[in-house]
């Protein structure tokens, strides 16, 4: 019972870790090095920026941008809009969309087209990740959702392989602003040439107050959305502490039990010439061994939520961010000792008891 | 002459139940020699059993002097008298007291655990001790599928496995039947009466018929050593 016990409290223990994982995942594996996302200055992220398009010029063409084989500054500025949309269960919930141009794949390199086809400029169109075509109604190839004021078609279904664009819709960027009667950016995304250059982009940007905006390594940028899971991570330790201390008194439990039914062989083992530190030494190693049966139990229970998907909000951007649970091998290692030390605690004292005990108590 | 192996002076032990003392050992003078075989025998609550744990220093007297080898155990930590007893004490309980989950050579292999002996030492000596006691057929039977004079066989080899310097035998016959304890009793008058080993053997014992394969009988009443018989050894 006590290693079942354990074993519960470690797949609880690993899911809230693999779900943490996902979700940190989901953000830090976006984003390329050597780019910057510029947003309006004291603005978080691109939900709550806007800035004019005369500023889209003016970055684009600054010293320490990376061109393309065409010669053009590799830059796309986004509009970012958040919309309300059923779920497959029928409850609401935000989705971001992003007006984009297509000149800007190859700064996201990460999504790929899997169904249909991208978006045509000027109509309108939009290309859903899979990830959301599977949880939301109408989000299929060739359904027609409503939002702002148009209806708009889906033509395409693209794959972010996990990363923060998987929970968006994207679409032309003219048709999101004539739709929204909102003629500005959210965000630029650029390529610089360099690390240099970046650093000296950011600075450069940074210092000009007439255009007040901040431009942030794309992956520190996503890294910082991250506080999304904050809440979570602190709540599933808190939850796997409590939880713990059951399970080591669960352990504690057994263990007395065992000892009390074993002084006899305590006894033995002591007038064969065993010392005490033996004893306690070969208490604590069951106890230890009964957590880690529980351990094993409990990773193997946690085992087949690898992969699976889900959602919870994006507290920075308020709109839903999809995730993977994922179990890697540091966070089943981390809930094998999780569980150790549960089993050390529950069989500590115990183990104490069964070595301090006067021997010639235990004989009589 | 024989080397003189325990000797007790004036040892007493007492216990509180309560507000009450009880003295359970009054005054013991005893000697012990080199290849001795002495049952003590006596009534329930004698002291018998208390006396045998104060040689084995298990148990501490309330009172008097007692050296074995000629060492002051009383003055030794917990720790040094568990390493003094791995050495120098082979210890058969009445209940065989052997480990259910080990088999007879487990068993028996447990005291050479805690020596510098290599596997193959160990397992040469089990199996010697196993010899013995008339059970090498049975090194990989768990106790549950040994018969009762079986598993004090195997205690008996346990307690012999380190050779030690004396056995201590607190009833070994007491749970078994005529002949099994008949068995045992020939085991340890075999390691006592045997040239070759010549152990020291100290046992306590309700049963006449297991006291009178001993060389010396003492008679333990209400603490105090109140008769000695010395039965005159076969030449």
């Amino acid at each position: 019972m006590a290693v079942l016990g354990i074993g519960f409290t470690v797949a609880i223990f690993v899911t809230m870790m693999a779900l943490v994982q996902g979700l940190d995942s989901t953000f830090v594996d976006t984003g390329q090095k050597n780019q910057l996302v510029v947003i309006r200055q004291g603005s978080q992220n691109e939900v709550n920026s806007y800035f004019t398009r005369e500023l889209f010029n003016t970055v684009k063409f600054l010293p320490g941008v990376a061109k393309g084989a065409d010669g053009e500054p590799l830059v796309v500025g986004d509009n970012v809009v958040i919309i309300n949309h059923e779920r497959l269960t029928g409850q609401p919930s935000n989705v971001m969309v992003r007006g984009s141009a297509l000149a800007g794949l190859p700064l996201r390199p990460e999504v790929k087209l899997v169904k249909g086809r991208w978006f045509n400029p000027g109509l309108r169109e939009i290309c859903v990740s899979r990830s959301l075509s599977l949880r939301f109604r109408n989000m299929g190839l060739e359904d027609t959702i409503h939002f702002a004021r148009s209806n708009w078609k889906v033509v395409g279904i693209f794959e972010a392989g996990g990363t923060a664009y998987d929970s968006e819709v994207w679409a032309d960027y003219g048709e999101i602003c004539q739709d929204w009667d909102r003629p500005s950016y959210s965000s630029i995304l650029l390529r610089t040439e360099n690390e240099a250059a970046a650093e000296d982009i950011r600075k450069r940007i940074a210092d000009d107050r007439r255009i007040n905006l901040q431009a942030i390594p794309q992956k520190k940028y996503y890294a910082d959305q991250t506080s999304t899971s904050g809440g979570i991570k602190a709540l599933g330790y808190f939850i796997a502490v409590i939880m713990g201390i059951g399970a080591s008194f669960a352990a504690m439990n057994m263990m007395y039990g065992a000892v009390m039914t074993r002084f006899k062989e305590v006894a033995t083992l002591r007038a064969i010439g065993f010392r005490r530190r033996n004893i306690l030494g070969s208490f604590v190693a069951e106890s230890v061994m009964l957590g880690l049966a529980g351990g094993i139990l409990g990773c193997l229970m946690a085992l087949p939520l690898h992969g699976i998907s889900s959602a919870t909000a994006n507290f920075q951007t308020f709109s839903e961010v999809l995730f993977n649970f994922r179990i890697t091998p540091a966070i089943l290692l981390r809930g094998l000792i999780y569980s150790a030390v549960v089993g050390l605690l529950g069989g500590y004292l115990p183990a104490r008891r069964a070595a301090r005990a006067k021997l010639i108590d235990i004989m009589r | 002459m024989s080397e003189l192996r325990i000797e007790m002076k004036g040892l007493t032990k007492k216990f509180r139940r309560d507000s009450v003392e009880i003295s359970v050992l009054r005054g013991i003078n005893l000697q012990v020699f080199e290849g001795d075989f002495i049952s003590l025998m006596g009534p329930s609550g004698s002291g018998k059993s208390t006396l045998l744990n104060i040689i084995a220093g298990i148990d501490r007297p309330s009172d008097g002097e007692i050296r074995v080898l000629d060492t002051d155990i009383l003055s030794m930590s917990e720790d040094e008298l568990a390493t003094w007893r791995n050495r120098h004490v082979g210890f058969v309980f009445q209940h065989f007291n052997l480990i259910p989950v080990l088999t007879a050579f487990g068993n028996i292999e447990l005291p050479l655990l805690l020596t510098p002996l290599s596997r193959k030492e160990r397992r040469e000596h089990v199996m010697k001790a196993l010899e013995l006691v008339g059970l090498t057929d049975r090194a990989d039977h768990y106790p549950r599928q040994l018969s009762g004079g079986q598993e004090q066989r195997v205690s008996i080899a346990r307690a012999i496995v380190t050779d030690p310097t004396f056995i201590l035998a607190d009833e070994p016959t007491g749970d078994l039947d005529a002949d099994s304890a008949q068995e045992v009793m020939k085991v340890l008058a075999g390691l006592n009466g045997d040239e070759h080993f010549r152990k020291t053997i100290i046992l306590v014992t309700h049963d006449p018929r297991a006291a009178a394969y001993a060389s010396t009988r003492h008679y333990l009443d209400k603490g105090v050593l109140v008769q000695r018989d010395r039965v005159p050894m076969p030449s």
